[in-house]
């Protein structure tokens, strides 16, 4: 097996500006801050302050050819980094890299379209971007067109595109790379059921024929059905790697450790977030009222979220419930529910009430919470929020526990008599 | 360790990319989408499309005609003076757009520089390609201009792409400083209309180089467009005008100096692109 890609003592850092004091939230807040300092210059010296921040540091690992990678871990872990660090986006700051062969990197779906032009120019301009040649992209044309299903769109400018059209045009034209080394970061957790299907059989297909993939992604369950390897990565350090089987046992046993150990108010959050209003807590009650992780799926109970706004905003709230492996059921106050919340200045509360889930037994998580105006903005955004578990489920007493091993969910249902036909 | 140093691209933390050059070729396909991209873009949803790139020399030209030659009554050597400032309008229009395109150039691209590989140089540098297509429509207005006022020109004429190429290093060298700068302070933005703007006044376009006192004429070189300029009025005016020859030399150093110093400052920050755009 020769090695196509070398990983040494891998290390990445960013420098972090600190403000001491409050956040500006205004421009005006910014300069007459700015102004003070000026006429004062005794009190507030060195208001920025740098320190370095080492996204990922001492990443060594091989990856042999055809090897299909996962790599997997919380927000934050440095998963990102390393693709990026890996396609020569951003250069390492300590370390090397070897890699043999061609690298294609799809961190984005689309990255390159361009809104006016229309969807057979973009194929020409994303194929480009994506590293193909003209000859290539002519040869794959009518692959690409019939994969992504828009046939009769070909001459409509993308701009007039369903999202899902888009998507799938996208996809479509990053599935007919050839490289050697293929570099994917979860686009798959766009795009309708169905499409992902296929988009995982074609990485499948890919990895087939001896190419090699890293893929990251949270879904788990993906990530054990594709991978045969895993890289466990936490704060910036890789914590495993061997089988995808034991890095993803690993992991699932190390976000219950971690949702109960590491308060909310602590996590990392992605930079694109607002944090005008932040998520400190989340927790589940039951119907006695007590608050507590384990469950009886039977019964309904509350999901709460305790949040703490710097001032008056609107947003809406969205959580997911998670098996560990993928997303099971989401909850949108938005876009289910058309229920947007006013938070005032402070410390508010809100209630989700789920009537019985019929979840079986085994280990869940309240994952991906999110606080937004859909379209719009990210005020916050939390995964592993909590941990829980349903103890056991046997909804007719009859004394045969539903678990985890043969389905997630339980449907209230009768067994009629058999009835013979005459 | 040893035999695997061949075949294998080697990312090594602070030193230099040894193949850019040579990805730079591999990617000239990338060159050529983003360019073609930018032209197709440049007119859509416009009414009067491509028009407008011989409006906007054309309105100029009339008002600086109107106020240089008919108000002010700046000498033109003899050469009517519609065409003595379209010809320096030509670079200078150029000059002016290729600018703003490529300082934004960076910005504009974000979501590519952060998420795919490739030489970042590309991207300044395509953005020019779509104003020499503007620049050539305009050219053929000179044409019809010179058929106009009936002026024949010299076989100079056939220098021009010399001094196209000279107003490219320019423009290209200016873009990279800029563009770069822009990824990291975006006050960019405020700097080039207000270079355009006053370098509309300071370079020689309305007017005729003469005009400036001889002993001023070498300081006044500093200025690389009016080494540009003074080189296309000499190519297509052909001798009824006569070039500085000190003064275009020194533009010329000023703009090689430019565009070197561009590139090397473009090399040098474009590792931290994608970690500060």
């Amino acid at each position: 097996m020769t090695q196509v890609i070398q990983v040494e003592n891998l290390g990445k850092k960013y420098l972090i500006t600190h403000k001491t004091g409050e956040v500006y939230l205004t421009m005006r807040d910014a300069i007459s801050k700015n102004l003070k300092n000026l006429f004062n210059k005794t009190s507030n010296k060195g208001v920025d302050s740098k320190e370095e921040f080492w996204a990922v540091r001492g990443i060594t690992f091989n990856v042999n050819e055809g090897d299909r990678v996962g790599i997997i871990g919380r927000n934050g872990a440095g998963k990102s980094t390393i693709l990026k660090l890996i396609s020569k986006i951003t250069a390492p700051s300590e370390g090397t890299i070897k890699i043999k062969g061609r690298v294609a990197s799809l961190l984005e779906v689309g990255t390159g379209f361009h809104l006016e032009l229309t969807g057979k120019e973009n194929i020409y301009l994303n194929g480009a971007v994506l590293g193909m040649g003209k000859a290539e992209i002519k040869r794959k044309f009518d692959d690409i067109v019939a994969f992504a299903e828009i046939e009769n769109f070909l001459d409509t400018p993308v701009k007039r595109y369903s999202s899902g059209m888009y998507i799938r045009l996208a996809f479509a034209i990053a599935s007919h790379l050839e490289p050697e080394i293929l570099v994917v970061d979860e686009v798959l957790a766009v795009g309708d059921l169905q499409f992902q299907k296929k988009c995982i059989a074609r990485m499948d297909e890919v990895s087939k024929e001896g190419r090699t993939i890293l893929f990251v992604s949270h879904n788990m369950a993906i990530i054990n059905a594709l991978c045969n390897k895993g890289i466990l990565l936490e704060e910036g350090k890789t914590k495993f790697i061997g089988p995808v089987n034991n890095a993803v046992e690993e992991y699932i046993s190390n976000v219950s450790v971690f949702a109960k150990n590491t308060h909310l108010i602590d996590r990392i959050r992605p930079k694109e977030c607002s944090l005008k209003a932040k998520i400190i807590e989340v927790s589940i009650i039951t119907e006695r009222g007590e608050d507590q992780d384990i469950i009886d799926s039977t019964k309904p109970f509350i999901v709460r979220f305790t949040i703490d706004a710097s001032a008056d905003i609107n947003s809406a709230i969205l959580f997911n419930i998670n098996d560990m492996s993928q997303d099971l059921i989401r909850f949108d106050s938005a876009l289910s529910s058309n229920k947007y919340f006013s938070f005032k200045k402070g410390i508010n509360t809100v209630d989700c009430k789920i009537k019985p889930t019929y979840l079986t037994q085994g280990n869940y998580k309240i994952d991906f919470c999110l606080l937004r105006v859909p379209n719009e903005i990210v005020h916050d955004q939390i995964h592993d929020a909590l941990t829980f578990s349903v103890l056991d489920l046997d909804p007719y007493n009859t004394g045969f526990n539903l678990s985890q091993k043969y389905s997630r969910f339980h449907v209230d249902h009768e067994w009629l008599e058999n009835k013979v036909r005459k | 360790m040893s035999e695997i140093t061949k075949d294998y691209t080697i990312i090594e933390a602070g030193k230099e990319e040894k193949n850019y050059w040579q990805d730079l070729f591999v990617y000239r396909e990338l060159f050529y989408f983003l360019a073609w991209r930018d032209v197709l873009v440049r007119y859509k949803q416009t009414i009067i499309g491509i028009i407008w790139c011989i409006i906007k020399p054309l309105l100029l030209m009339i008002v600086f005609t109107i106020i240089f030659g008919k108000l002010a009554k700046f000498p033109s050597d003899g050469v009517p003076y519609a065409i003595l400032v379209y010809t320096a309008l030509l670079p200078w229009q150029f000059y002016a757009t290729s600018l703003t395109d490529s300082s934004n150039s960076l910005i504009s691209n974000t979501n590519m520089v952060s998420k795919i590989y490739f030489p970042r140089i590309i991207i300044p540098t395509s953005s020019i390609i779509v104003n020499l297509f503007d620049f050539v429509i305009s050219f053929l207005i000179l044409l019809v201009l010179m058929i106009y006022y009936q002026f024949v020109p010299s076989w100079t004429i056939l220098t021009v792409p010399f001094f196209l190429f000279i107003a490219i290093l320019n423009t290209l060298g200016s873009g990279l400083w800029l563009s770069a700068i822009n990824v990291k302070y975006r006050d960019v933005k405020y700097i080039v209309p207000f270079i355009i703007q006053l370098g509309l006044y300071i370079s020689p376009v309305g007017f005729n180089s003469s005009i400036i006192p001889e002993q001023w004429r070498l300081i006044y070189s500093l200025n690389p467009m009016a080494g540009v300029i003074d080189g296309f009025r000499w190519a297509i005016l052909g001798n009824e005008t006569q070039i500085y020859m000190p003064g275009f030399i020194l533009s010329c150093f000023v703009i090689i100096l430019i565009f070197v110093t561009g590139i090397w400052y473009f090399r040098k920050t474009e590792r931290t692109f994608a970690d500060i755009i």
